[in-house]
């Protein structure tokens, strides 16, 4: 603990000296990692070469890689969350002409911290400063489903394409999803309280955060995320190995699922009532592709589980009559099925 | 006494600002009057965009996430 605490009181005094020497050492770290995992595979009493010792010398690269790879995300990302914070962002959507602003606001999701119990003060924080409806549904759409933890797992086990490829349906769908949405014109499907708020301008606060202060953000970003997924991650690993070692590798990535046309819908339909966090789901997956199901399958599963949380309806229902939530849903729905179904006939 | 509310609609985060907040205070032996401010509302009235919030005296010191210890000991020795 003592050296933890030395640490961090050295990223304070010689913040930048702190971020090149870490970034130094993450990147020696990250080279080391195949060659530990094979030395700590042969101290074991098991034939490298079995099916065994592909799952553990999996086991033992993954695990670390991932690790260190979501420690990294998120500390970046949370210095770049202390800079967009939900008040800028608001402050940076308010009153712009829709269309070019659902973009903005999809983008701005994904570098904006939030968490599905601040959905209700900041759709209403939204809707006051004069973020357009549509507008602030694409924010709403992409933040919890286009984030980090998802990306970089995404990333760390299936590879950058895929990664790259959920974020990029992701944004596309809150962007199309939110503008359809500004266009159906319901603001008077608000509840009426909340059309009755007063208009505020949107101000961006107290910004007078310090290189330093950021890190420290970064710190705080890690421990609360990484402390909170790593069982989840360990698990999902730990699927992965098990598939990994007894399975052929092209079975893996094998895109040609041999799913009939309902598949899709039927991913979409189970994923909407089901919620966990973004590392939660990755064992799912795991499991869902080593069965056979198609990727498009799989994404558009994914992304309805950590997008459209009935937690997070059931918050928002405050402040939305129930027109404009089911339309909200369907809306997203519809749009990831569409990605689903893309995707399955396309690759 | 100083007069501390804690803004957020019941989720874990909120849960455990208002024990660091007590934590803290009982530590540095500052008086202060903790409430709990869940009504939607009400929180929204303040202004914030992400719970948990803390309000100071009337005034809004931080919102989002948990705030460090240290940051809650800094409010109580700005007195």
């Amino acid at each position: 603990m003592k050296a933890v605490s030395a640490v961090k009181t050295f990223s304070q005094k010689q913040p930048l000296l702190f971020l090149f020497i870490a970034g130094a050492v993450w990147l020696a770290l990250y080279q080391l990692l195949i060659p530990l995992s094979e030395s700590l595979v042969s101290a074991l009493p098991i034939n490298r070469n079995s099916h065994l010792g592909d799952a553990f010398q999996f086991f033992f690269y993954d695990t670390p890689k991932v690790l260190m790879l979501l420690t990294c995300i998120v500390f970046v990302m949370g210095m770049i969350n202390s800079y967009f914070t939900p008040e800028r962002t608001r402050a940076l959507l308010a009153k712009r002409g829709e269309g070019a602003a659902n973009v903005m606001a999809a983008c701005l999701g994904i570098v904006t911290p939030f968490c599905s119990c601040s959905a209700v003060p900041l759709f209403i924080g939204f809707v006051q400063a004069s973020v357009p409806l549509g507008v602030t549904f694409s924010f709403l759409i992409s933040a919890p489903m286009v984030n980090e933890v998802a990306l970089t797992l995404l990333f760390g086990l299936f590879g950058w394409k895929i990664a790259l490829l959920y974020m990029c349906l992701g944004l596309a769908v809150a962007i199309v999803a939110g503008w359809i949405i500004g266009r159906l014109k319901m603001e008077n499907h608000l509840e009426d309280w909340v059309r009755d708020m007063p208009q505020t301008t949107a101000y961006i606060g107290d910004d007078a955060l310090t290189l330093a202060d950021r890190i420290s953000s970064g710190f705080s970003a890690v421990r609360d995320i990484v402390g909170k997924v790593w069982p989840y991650i360990l698990a999902g690993i730990a699927i992965g190995a098990g598939i990994h070692g007894y399975v052929p590798e092209d079975f893996m990535v094998s895109f040609m699922g041999k799913d009939a046309w309902w598949s899709v819908p039927l991913a979409v339909v189970i994923g909407v009532p089901m919620y966990t966090n973004a590392a939660g789901v990755i064992p799912i997956v795991q499991a869902l592709l080593a069965k056979g199901a198609a990727l498009g399958t799989v994404l558009a599963f994914m992304m309805s589980v950590i997008g459209l949380s009935l937690p997070e309806t059931i918050i928002l229902r405050k402040v939305l009559k129930l027109r404009l939530i089911a339309t909200f849903i369907g809306v997203v729905a519809c749009g990831i099925m569409l990605v689903g179904y893309v995707f399955n006939t396309f690759l | 006494m100083k007069n501390i509310k804690v803004l957020g609609s019941g989720c874990a985060n909120c849960k455990t600002t208002v024990r660091l907040i007590d934590e803290v205070a009982k530590e540095y032996g500052v008086d202060i009057q903790l409430e709990k401010v869940e009504a939607i509302k009400d929180i929204v009235s303040y202004g914030v965009l992400s719970t948990p919030g803390v309000v100071i005296d009337g005034q809004v010191v931080h919102s989002g996430g948990i705030p460090s210890k240290n940051k809650i000991k800094q409010w109580f020795m700005q007195s």
